[in-house]
């Protein structure tokens, strides 16, 4: 136990960097999905053709292959920003695709009926997007957004193999300075996870009911 | 649904639409070109010394030795042999979990409820690392355990759900014909469950596939960790190269599986309709779970597909 608390520093920075990349690379993944969802549900064939591409091959990427990209090739490549920048941007690109997902779900899972009746009382493109759909639409894609969030702070420890040093990280350097104590260490670094995620599963949770009432 | 959202285009806007798409293509193909002649365009390095592009052949003249090939297969081997054995793990104790969250008796569904939670919210790196170093078992053994505890706990979410979506009728008529509560569920209610939430099961193993290149992070020899050895030993120069194959096999193996997932969601898509109440759904939407099953799902989907 005590080598938990006399390396409690040490995990506090790496937890610090782990909300940090959570943070940084939610809201990059965010902006870059929407963008992404916006051109897969656009009528220009063409954008809708390069962000269905964009999303079958970065989803079907080991999340362990974009990060190596990032730390080694990117550098190699003469573009070195520092590790925690390079691991935002490979976290931000391999999340897109699926906050994209999560969004046109939504949008989709909206009833056709709505639209339909939005359209037959006489309500023009962007008044039944805006007053009708979207509305809906946010409402239901908050859960799985939170959830592709819940799945984000769990890949971070990804980056902890790549240089980084947040959560993941310290613990592979404490237990390697103490290798008397891996259980206790293990544990607490877990703690701090679980910390992140079953707040967030809880958030989730709640919000999901609310819009349970609504269906 | 985009079609009822407004008007039929007439047949400017039609004009319209397709230059803008044609104009879109362009800009996108251009960008696409500039990328592969910038990679291929030699660079200058700090110390003056001139660096061949990326597509110069002295970069790829490697993989003309068969014994590139032979090592790069034998991690490719290495990842499926990894991804197979923690799928089948993972099967199993995903029907065990899954039994144990609806259990009635409250000494198994408590606990197995509180170990989920535990396992869902834990990276499942740390759980290698973990098993690795607790148990002390080989990194395969460390990979297997790990990916197959995590993702079974997902599975038994999934079946989980899939039981409880289920009409009570169901249960209730097992239970009329005399058959004891384990039976009927072994016999009527997980049969159903299994089939509706096949797709969200074979998509969670195409998951499975791809976390196995974890693996990596604590030494396990895979598709990955074949490809940096090689770079090691031939030299920096070849890194990219390595990189783009081991790419590229991912890419294929995984987009396989989709595919393969894609199909056989499709053929259990369609059976399953008869016994479900959920045939409510407009027939010209697809039959896409994340849509259809989040009710019953609940949060617990989340962690899936990542």
């Amino acid at each position: 136990m005590d080598a938990v608390i006399e390396n409690l520093p040490l995990f506090l920075e790496g937890f610090r960097n782990t909300l940090g990349l959570l943070l940084l690379a939610g809201t990059g993944a965010l902006l870059l999905g929407i963008i992404v969802a916006a051109m897969r549900i656009s009528p220009v064939a063409s954008l809708r053709g390069f962000a269905t591409v964009y999303t079958e091959i970065v989803r079907n990427t080991p999340l362990t292959l974009v990060l190596f990209f990032c730390a080694y090739i990117l550098p190699y490549l003469q573009f070195s920003p520092g590790y925690f920048v390079l691991a935002t941007i490979g976290l931000t690109v391999y999340t897109s695709p699926f906050v994209a997902e999560a969004l046109r779900s939504g949008v989709n899972g909206v009833h056709v009926g709505q639209a339909e009746a939005a359209r037959s009382v006489g309500l023009t493109f962007t008044q039944t997007l805006s007053f009708v759909v979207m509305p809906q639409a946010v409402r239901m894609v908050i859960p799985p957004l939170i959830n592709v969030f819940i799945a984000l702070t769990k890949n971070t420890s990804v980056a902890g193999a790549f240089f980084v040093f947040e959560l993941f990280g310290a613990a592979r350097k404490v237990t390697n300075d103490r290798g008397d104590e891996v259980l206790a260490i293990l544990l607490a670094v877990a703690a701090f996870y679980l910390l992140v995620t079953i707040s967030l599963g809880l958030i989730a949770g709640r919000v999901e009911k609310k819009v349970a009432v609504l269906r | 649904m985009t079609s009822v959202l407004y008007d039929a285009p007439g047949p400017k806007a039609v004009f319209r639409s397709r230059l803008f798409s044609v104009v879109a293509g362009l800009i996108i193909a251009a960008g696409l070109v500039w990328l592969i002649l910038a990679l291929g365009a030699p660079k200058t390095s700090a110390n003056g010394a001139v660096q061949p592009g990326l597509w110069d052949a002295s970069r790829w003249d490697v993989f003309a030795d068969r014994e590139v090939w032979r090592t790069l297969g034998r991690g490719a081997l290495n990842t499926l042999r990894m991804a197979g054995v923690a799928a089948a793990f993972a099967l199993v104790l995903g029907v065990l979990f899954s039994f144990g969250r609806v259990s009635d008796t409250k000494w198994i569904r408590i606990p197995t409820t509180v170990v989920l939670e535990f396992v869902r919210g834990m990276p499942v790196l740390l759980m290698m690392l973990f098993i690795l170093l607790v148990f002390s078992t080989g990194s395969f053994w460390a990979g297997v355990a790990a990916l197959s505890v995590y993702n079974g706990a997902i599975i038994g979410e999934a079946l989980r759900a899939g039981i409880k979506s289920l009409p009570r009728g169901q249960r209730e008529a097992g239970l009329a014909i005399g058959l004891t509560p384990v039976a009927t569920r072994f016999r009527i209610e997980f049969p159903q469950a299994f089939r509706q939430m096949l797709p969200i099961i074979i998509a969670q193993l195409v998951v499975l596939l791809k976390d196995t290149s974890l693996a990596f992070v604590v030494g396990y020899e895979e598709l990955l960790r074949s490809g940096t050895s090689m770079t090691n030993f031939f030299g920096s120069r070849y890194s990219f190269s390595f990189f783009l194959v081991v790419f590229a096999i991912y890419l294929t193996m995984n987009l396989l599986l989709s595919w393969l997932a894609r199909i056989i969601a499709r053929r259990t898509g369609s059976k399953s309709g008869g016994v479900t109440t959920e045939t409510t759904a407009p027939p010209e939407k697809p039959l896409d779970p994340e849509v259809t099953y989040p009710a019953a799902l609940g949060n617990q989907m989340g962690a899936r597909g990542i």
